[in-house]
């Protein structure tokens, strides 16, 4: 058993990760989803996975999350493979996942797993009264609106306290605005709290805002092409000249300009990395 | 105030208009055996008199309550089961699909020669005539369940029977209550035609008798109303419990 020293380190080890999909009904063309993966996640940190729309990052998700078994290669979790779903990784789904014949209390409460009455209580009201949804215990989902469900689904994973977070593109359902608040509220949440944070997106300024790092996939079969650090204080602005910067990179990695329009080069590997930026 | 008085002025309406309309119809016609819409009403004030209206009323009633109950016991566990493993599914499925479409009216020499001229018989018909809608609802409603249902209990670390309490099941409640409801209606369809056949009590037997002896057409008209409106009944029964929080997620759209 000679693992890799870093494995111990990290809350999340990617080896050598690849996946390969079966086609249905044409089993001599599967698709190449994943290929080569490396990553490792350190304990309390907040990394965004960023890539075309297709490109495995939710799959890459899935498998960390152990919903899905790769192909090759492994994911560690605190050193040991992930096999299947634990309730120290909670998943947050971009579908919202909140029981809807549950009320809201019910929901947060779930997989709270603490002795006594009294500490789930207090515990399931800590987290609704942290993603401001105080006066809404006893609500059913269906009367709330999308960005309150998915509140309630991130008070859910919170309260089983878990030691990480998984968010498949928990706000790609939503509108702009609603978007843009929990996405400050997220991150207020994580500065409390300190979880470590894996989290699937496309887009790149969503990333910027958020991340500690920025991992850039390319398209399928999909790389790592690049981990951008953001080391820009939080609440961070957008318009903040250094996140535009990283912005444009991440972009630019992806080989796409800031309009989104595909620049030169395309996205297969050609174009020159800056030296900070390679892998 | 302008909906309410339109959704219960409007049908009174047609209730008049139909009930007058076949009052005249017989007038007209001078039909001798044919009843006026008062001899019905006369037929059940006769039947309440002789105390047989109750009677066969907690008859019929009877018979459906314990084959559809029944047929909820059974139906229920069977169709979630068959739902969540699929090889169930493919192991019991055609069957399942070659005797729903059998109607239960096709039962009845079986159950007379299996069961003889008692309260069982119709009980087994109804039992049959309901058990095909639930299951086949419950086994539709399991494979319909959203698979991040599953998967989020899955990931709060909920296995195997507390699974299926706690998620498969109230997942599948909406679509269930829509088989029960459904399977309600037609048991009360077979219960009618059950007892014009098997045994000598309920509202089936009302109408089958009231013809026999001495073509009494208002007592078999007074049947028919009491089942329409007992069919109403039941049916509105059922529906009060669509408005309960734990199934009306999946309803209401």
């Amino acid at each position: 058993m000679a693992a890799p020293q870093d494995d111990t380190r990290s809350k999340i080890a990617v080896r050598s990760l690849w996946m390969t999909f079966q086609r249905k009904g044409d089993p001599a063309q599967p698709i190449h989803v994943l290929e080569d993966i490396h990553l490792d996640v350190r304990d309390g940190e907040f990394v965004c996975l960023v890539g075309p729309s297709g490109c495995g990052k939710s799959t890459l998700l899935n498998i960390a999350g152990g919903f899905l078994k790769a192909t090759q290669g492994e994911i560690l979790a605190d050193g040991r493979p992930v096999l299947e779903p634990d309730p120290k990784r909670i998943f947050i789904f971009q579908e919202n996942a909140v029981f809807p014949w549950l009320t809201v209390e019910e929901n947060v409460g779930f997989g709270v797993k603490r002795e006594t009455e009294a500490d789930r209580k207090a515990l399931v009201s800590h987290y609704i009264e942290m993603v401001g949804l105080t006066g809404f215990a006893k609500t059913h989902p269906r009367e709330l609106s999308g960005g309150m469900r998915q509140r309630v689904e991130i008070a859910r994973a919170l309260a089983a306290e878990p030691d990480v977070l998984f968010m498949d593109e928990p706000f790609g359902a939503l509108d702009y605005l609603t978007r843009l608040r929990l996405r400050h509220e997220l991150i207020q949440i994580w500065q409390r709290e300190k979880r470590t944070v894996l989290f699937v997106t496309h887009d790149v300024e969503e990333a910027v805002q958020l991340a500690d790092r920025v991992v850039v996939m390319g398209r399928r079969p999909s790389r790592i092409r690049a981990i951008v650090p953001v080391d820009v204080p939080r609440p961070r602005d957008l318009d903040d000249p250094t996140c535009r910067m990283l912005r444009d990179e991440i972009f630019g990695v992806m080989g796409l300009d800031h309009q989104g329009q595909r620049v030169s080069g395309d996205s297969t590997g050609s174009i020159q990395l800056p030296p900070h930026l390679r892998k | 105030m302008k909906d309410r008085l339109q959704s219960i002025g409007l049908p009174l309406l047609v209730a008049i208009v139909f009930v007058t309309g076949w009052h005249f119809a017989v007038k007209v016609t001078g039909s001798d055996i044919f009843p006026t819409p008062l001899m019905v009403v006369a037929g059940l004030v006769e039947l309440a008199q002789k105390g047989v209206l109750v009677k066969y009323i907690v008859a019929s009633l009877f018979r459906v309550t314990a084959g559809f109950l029944l047929a909820v016991f059974v139906g229920i566990p069977f169709g979630l089961l068959l739902g969540w493993f699929t090889p169930l599914t493919r192991a019991f499925n055609p069957a399942i699909q070659v005797l729903r479409p059998i109607s239960p009216i096709a039962w009845i020499p079986v159950a007379i020669l299996w069961f003889g001229v008692s309260d069982v018989a119709p009980i087994f018909l109804i039992f049959l005539a309901s058990l095909f809608p639930i299951t086949t609802a419950a086994m539709a409603a399991v494979q319909n369940i959203q698979l991040v249902y599953i998967r989020a209990a899955r990931n709060f670390g909920i296995t195997g029977l507390d699974l299926f309490r706690k998620v498969v099941f109230p997942a599948a409640l909406p679509q269930i209550l829509t088989g029960l409801r459904l399977a309600l209606g037609v048991a009360w369809l077979v219960v009618v035609a059950a007892e014009m056949i098997a045994v000598n009590s309920g509202l089936g037997y009302l109408i089958i008798d009231a013809r026999n002896a001495g073509k009494r057409y208002d007592l078999v008209v007074a049947g028919m109303v009491l089942i329409g409106l007992i069919g109403l009944g039941l049916d509105l029964l059922i529906r009060q419990m669509e408005k309960l929080d734990e199934v009306r997620w999946g309803l209401s759209r």
